[in-house]
């Protein structure tokens, strides 16, 4: 990837992030934000690649604690955000029912 | 496999699609009706990306990348599935602040190895290296503070200069590392430590009320610290996830202070967020109690009450109760409404989440705009557990830290019953006028009991 390639990407990118979150209820700011903390656990493909790519015990040390931390990023985020939502899913069934919203 | 169907092709093609979903997720995730389909999307467009990132080539010790991705995820899983609704900001915090850590982790890997990339290349390994590490230590103190082990707020003459000087330092060597001027391992070391170092000062001055609108802000430092490495090891997914959620978070960060009616830098700087109590030595009168039997008529009797829940029902755990409480006055035919504060709790959105889990259907909860004129009409306003934001020193005092917050103004009900644990302040340590005044009965107690004892005296009622 070229240096402008991938400048023009990060800034699409940052305004993907801002467009998609504007208008956002106030309801949903907690799990997004949780939502958006599981997005950022992609960071466990770099961790991956990194350790993958590690030759000294050094390395190979940071390495892993990357890793095992990113996959808590990645699953704790993933589990959390997920708990959240299931409460809305809940609700919102039982507002159905009763015949509002 | 035929010639063009390359492992690289295929990697490429699956985080393209990764960060597609992750996008569409996000975005089902900004509204209630497709929130809960919106992390389903997002996580499969991680499991996707995960998966195929094993097919990287090159890639070597399995036998070690396995077991850390095991035990993460393990412990991750296990903790996040037993941890109490109420205490999901401080999980965010430490899920996020494990992200931070990834990522100067990735960083630390490059600039060891040293030499592998450009100086441009390296230059963005240390910005998301002194991002993520900031991240990575202010998220556990962060979480140490809501998490109750780090108690108070650590403050001295010279902070913002030290932190200054910290950042500079950071910098100064970061710089070093980038530019291969006399950087040897020891000065990577180095740079890292005043990184870690950085996060904790930055964070531990910073009151337990204004946690929220940190722990969103070191979200988007990750993600943007995640998007840096990403550049680093040409990771299109890890570059668009990454700077997805660190625009996203920022905006979410920005409305978070917006809805405290504070700017970022006054929530970072200013060292408020509890015991700013000094400037409100004006309250006069006593705090009169009242028992629940007599608040269970006055409720019982009363054709419109508006609950106010806050922290301390969070704490007791009591929104089953209160809610159990609201469907008997319901029955009665009573009018009930839940007033919910933007930053009500200890995140925006976490009475909401709550009560939610209670069963209240949204069409009782209304928002601060929604809801402030009808506390004139209301016979009963019924405060759970909050306090700042129903103070009305906010409105009227101009030396008071929280002067100009929007408040509910539950002072404008024909009663105010507040279920208080003691006599204490509130998080921010500002004494709280409401409690004062000649309309308000103080029912002291914890949430859950009180609530307990709500329900017996309305049912005494008959």
């Amino acid at each position: 990837m070229t240096g402008m390639v991938a400048l023009y990407i990060f800034m699409l990118a940052a305004f993907t992030g801002y467009e998609v979150i504007a208008r956002v209820p106030v309801i949903l700011h907690t799990p997004l934000m949780s939502g958006s903390n599981f997005v950022h656990g992609i960071v466990l493909v770099g961790a991956m690649v990194a350790l993958g790519s590690a030759a000294t015990p050094l390395e190979k040390t940071i390495g892993f604690i990357g890793v095992l931390l990113a996959a808590g990023n990645a699953v704790g985020g993933y589990v959390v955000t997920e708990r959240m939502l299931e409460m809305f899913k809940a609700s919102g069934a039982r507002a159905k029912t009763k015949g509002t919203h | 496999m035929p010639g063009w169907l390359s492992a690289g092709l295929a990697i490429q093609a699956s985080y393209f699609v990764t960060a597609v979903l992750f996008i569409l997720g996000l975005k089902r995730m900004s509204s209630p009706v497709t929130a809960r389909s919106g992390i389903l999307w997002a996580g499969a467009g991680m499991g996707v990306a995960t998966l195929v990132t094993f097919l990287y080539p090159g890639m070597s010790n399995y036998g070690l990348i396995l077991p850390a991705m095991f035990l993460g995820a393990g412990l991750a899983w296990w903790s996040g599935k037993r941890v109490a609704m109420t205490d999901m900001p401080q999980m965010i915090a430490l899920y996020n602040g494990m992200g931070g850590g990834a990522a100067a982790a990735i960083a630390a890997v490059e600039l060891y190895r040293g030499g592998a990339g450009g100086h441009v290349t390296e230059a963005l390994a240390v910005l998301g290296g002194i991002i993520g590490a900031v991240s990575f230590s202010g998220s556990a103190i962060a979480f140490g503070k809501l998490q109750g082990l780090i108690t108070g707020s650590i403050r001295f003459a010279g902070q913002q200069v030290l932190n200054l000087l910290l950042l500079a330092a950071a910098l100064v060597l970061g710089g070093m590392v980038a530019a291969h001027f006399n950087a040897g391992p020891a000065v990577v070391t180095g740079f890292f430590v005043l990184a870690l170092v950085l996060g904790v000062t930055m964070t531990l001055p910073i009151g337990g009320a204004d946690m929220p609108v940190v722990i969103s802000l070191y979200n988007a430092l990750t993600g943007l610290a995640v998007g840096l490495e990403g550049f680093v090891l040409d990771n299109a997914a890890m570059i668009i996830a990454g700077t997805v959620v660190g625009s996203a978070g920022t905006l979410l960060t920005q409305l978070m202070a917006r809805a405290m009616n504070r700017s970022l830098g006054n929530v970072l700087f200013s060292g408020f967020g509890d015991s700013g109590g000094e400037a409100t030595g004006t309250v006069t009168g006593s705090m009169k109690p009242i028992e629940a039997s007599d608040v269970g008529v006055m409720m019982a009797f009363a054709s419109k009450v508006i609950v106010v829940p806050g922290y301390g029902m969070a704490v007791a755990q009591a929104q089953h109760k209160i809610w159990e409480l609201c469907q008997l006055l319901i029955d009665r035919g009573v009018n009930v409404r839940f007033a919910i504060h933007p930053v009500a709790g200890r995140m925006p959105g976490h009475m909401n989440v709550l009560l939610a889990e209670a069963g209240v259907p949204y069409d009782l909860i209304a928002d601060l705009d929604e809801i402030n004129a009808e506390f004139e009409t209301a016979d009963v306003a019924l405060i759970i557990g909050a306090n700042d934001v129903v103070n009305p020193v906010a409105r009227t005092d101009k030396g008071s830290p929280i002067y100009g917050m929007p408040i509910l103004n539950a002072d404008k009900a024909k009663n105010v019953i507040v279920i208080k644990r003691g006599k204490g302040a509130g998080f921010s340590g500002i004494e709280n006028a409401l409690f004062y005044l000649d309309n308000t009965r103080m029912l002291y107690g914890d949430a859950q009991k009180a609530g307990a004892e709500l329900i017996a005296a309305v049912k005494a009622v008959g």
